[in-house]
């Protein structure tokens, strides 16, 4: 206990030297504020415009949430297929990768196109962007069960339905949650991104906006809320993990057992 | 079913592998009488687990037969009936102790009752030398242990015919020692026919009636030696000038029938 409060204060005292070490440059050099504001005027900006950027951050919030849920549901069933059938692995590997290795960015200002203004871009972008991390950690995790105790469990006349939840679920679940992590914050990549592209609401939008008028103060203010609202995601993401996957925080606890 | 007359009759299985087909055995031919214990030993590669696994209906053979009280494996249903226990425990990490061992019988016994398969989980692992770790998670037991709630897993079912696939060579020997007198303890309250592979001739003396030598590469079975010691069988036995004899001329044997330069395994 005593080791973990020394932690969470050294890790605090971390920010605060970063924000102390960026207030006296900007103060020594004399750096405009235009240019680069010091936090603390970033922190009046978030006050002052506090109702502006709250109700900003519930578009950027929806956009994350509804593109990582497509991105887990999709990513689940397609890995699901690639865990279980040789044949829908051989055929979509190749895709995947190059899927994977185009930079979905790129694709944005064509969903503008497509799906107009509105939510709807900003969800396929976060969902695509999120999705691949999915898919390979969640079919990993599937293939990664022992195929002695599978074999096991199929002689003793197991059902499918069986083994998927009593065996290869469970056992891919550390793989799923690592992935969600990574998924979460990629999400929020993409919404932004979105909504730099196309997008009048969000977080995305008021950064790029203070970016036009020149309002460096609220566009700060803007990345600070978001970074807060990645952060919270991701602590979601790590506390649920930590609900479901109580044995394994247990594992990783206990010294050298395996 | 009450443990099985097994019959394997010229029993061969091949595979094709990137360097050309492998036959992984070749023609073997045994007999396993009822409620017996047998152990297979031979080196490295010589089909042990293959042969295990056919027993168990997880691989088909390329030719030849295996038949429980004669009928063919293919036509008997194996659900249940036949316990494994691997080289490594195979437990599942987010399961205690007693879960662990309900898996077996939640697949194969979901006739009887949860509150009776839960009174036989704990049963075996009290009888394993468990009492009191029925809830632990497996990473708060040490391998001897998780080895148990492993053994625990198959006994809980009531196998006809037990399989054991050199559950004890993970373990240091002092705990190895200790639980091959528990097994050969537990195997008497058991109906079952225990076919036990090990790499150990010493072992394979202490615990069977039958002692199988098989040759690698492919894998043939090379001599058949009866143990004649009487059971129940001791710690005593392990020390004495006859057990020392037979393994030796065990171990003569196996030597004998292996290439003077083996290579790389």
């Amino acid at each position: 206990m005593g080791h973990f409060l020394t932690r969470t204060a050294g890790q605090v005292a971390v920010f605060f030297a970063f924000f102390a070490f960026w207030e006296g440059l900007v103060d020594l050099l004399r750096i405009k504020p235009v240019i680069l504001p010091p936090p603390s005027l970033i922190f009046v900006a978030i006050a002052k415009h506090w109702s502006y950027l709250l109700a900003n951050s519930w578009p950027t919030l929806f956009a994350v949430t509804g593109g990582f849920a497509v991105a887990a549901l999709l990513g689940f069933v397609i890995a699901v297929g690639i865990a279980y059938s040789r044949w829908v692995s051989d055929l979509t590997y190749p895709f995947l990768v190059a899927a994977q290795v185009l930079p979905k960015v790129a694709l944005a200002p064509l969903f503008l196109i497509w799906f107009g203004f509105g939510l709807t871009p900003k969800v396929v972008i976060a969902a695509l962007i999120a999705f691949f991390p999915i898919v390979i950690n969640t079919a990993r995790g599937l293939i990664s069960v022992e195929q002695e105790l599978l074999q096991y469990m199929n002689s003793l006349g197991a059902t499918w339905w069986e083994i998927f939840f009593k065996i290869s679920l469970p056992w891919a679940l550390p793989y799923i949650f690592a992935s969600f992590r990574i998924a979460i914050t990629l999400a929020v990549v993409g919404a932004v991104v979105g909504e730099f592209i196309s997008s009048d609401t969000g977080l995305g939008y008021v950064i790029s906006y203070a970016n036009t008028s020149l309002d460096t103060d609220i566009m700060f203010a803007g990345i600070f809320v978001l970074s807060a609202l990645g952060v919270v995601l991701f602590l979601l993401v790590v506390l649920v993990e930590r609900m479901v996957l109580s044995w394994q925080s247990a594992v990783e606890a206990a010294p050298e057992t395996m | 079913m009450a443990a099985p007359a097994i019959r394997i009759e010229k029993l061969s299985l091949g595979y094709r592998t990137g360097n050309g087909p492998v036959t992984a055995i070749e023609e073997i031919s045994l007999e396993i009488a009822p409620r017996s214990f047998v152990s297979i030993v031979g080196p490295s590669g010589c089909g042990k687990t293959t042969l295990l696994k056919v027993l168990s209906g997880v691989l088909k053979p390329t030719s030849g037969r295996v038949t429980f009280d004669d009928v063919p494996i293919e036509q008997t249903n194996l659900s249940g009936e036949i316990g494994y226990v691997f080289q490594r425990p195979l437990l599942l990490p987010w399961r205690t102790a007693v879960q662990n061992v309900l898996l077996t019988t939640e697949i194969a016994r979901k006739d009887v009752p949860l509150a009776d398969r839960v009174a036989e989980a704990r049963k075996w692992l009290s009888l394993t030398g468990l009492a009191g770790f029925e809830d632990r998670l497996p990473h708060e037991l040490s391998g001897g242990m998780q080895q148990r709630v492993s053994l625990s897993r198959a006994l809980a079912l009531h196998p006809s015919i037990l399989l054991m696939d050199e559950p004890f060579a993970a373990l240091d020997e002092i705990t190895r020692e200790a639980m091959q007198e528990q097994l050969l303890q537990l195997w008497s309250l058991t109906e079952s026919t225990v076919v036990f592979v090990t790499h150990s001739i010493g072992e394979a003396v202490l615990l069977s009636e039958r002692v199988i030598v098989m040759t690698a590469r492919p894998g043939r079975v090379d001599t058949v030696i009866d143990v004649p010691f009487p059971r129940p069988r001791d710690e005593a036995l392990r020390g004495s000038a006859a057990f020392a004899e037979l393994v030796q001329s065990i171990r003569r044997k196996l030597r004998h029938s292996q290439p003077a330069l083996e290579g790389v395994a």
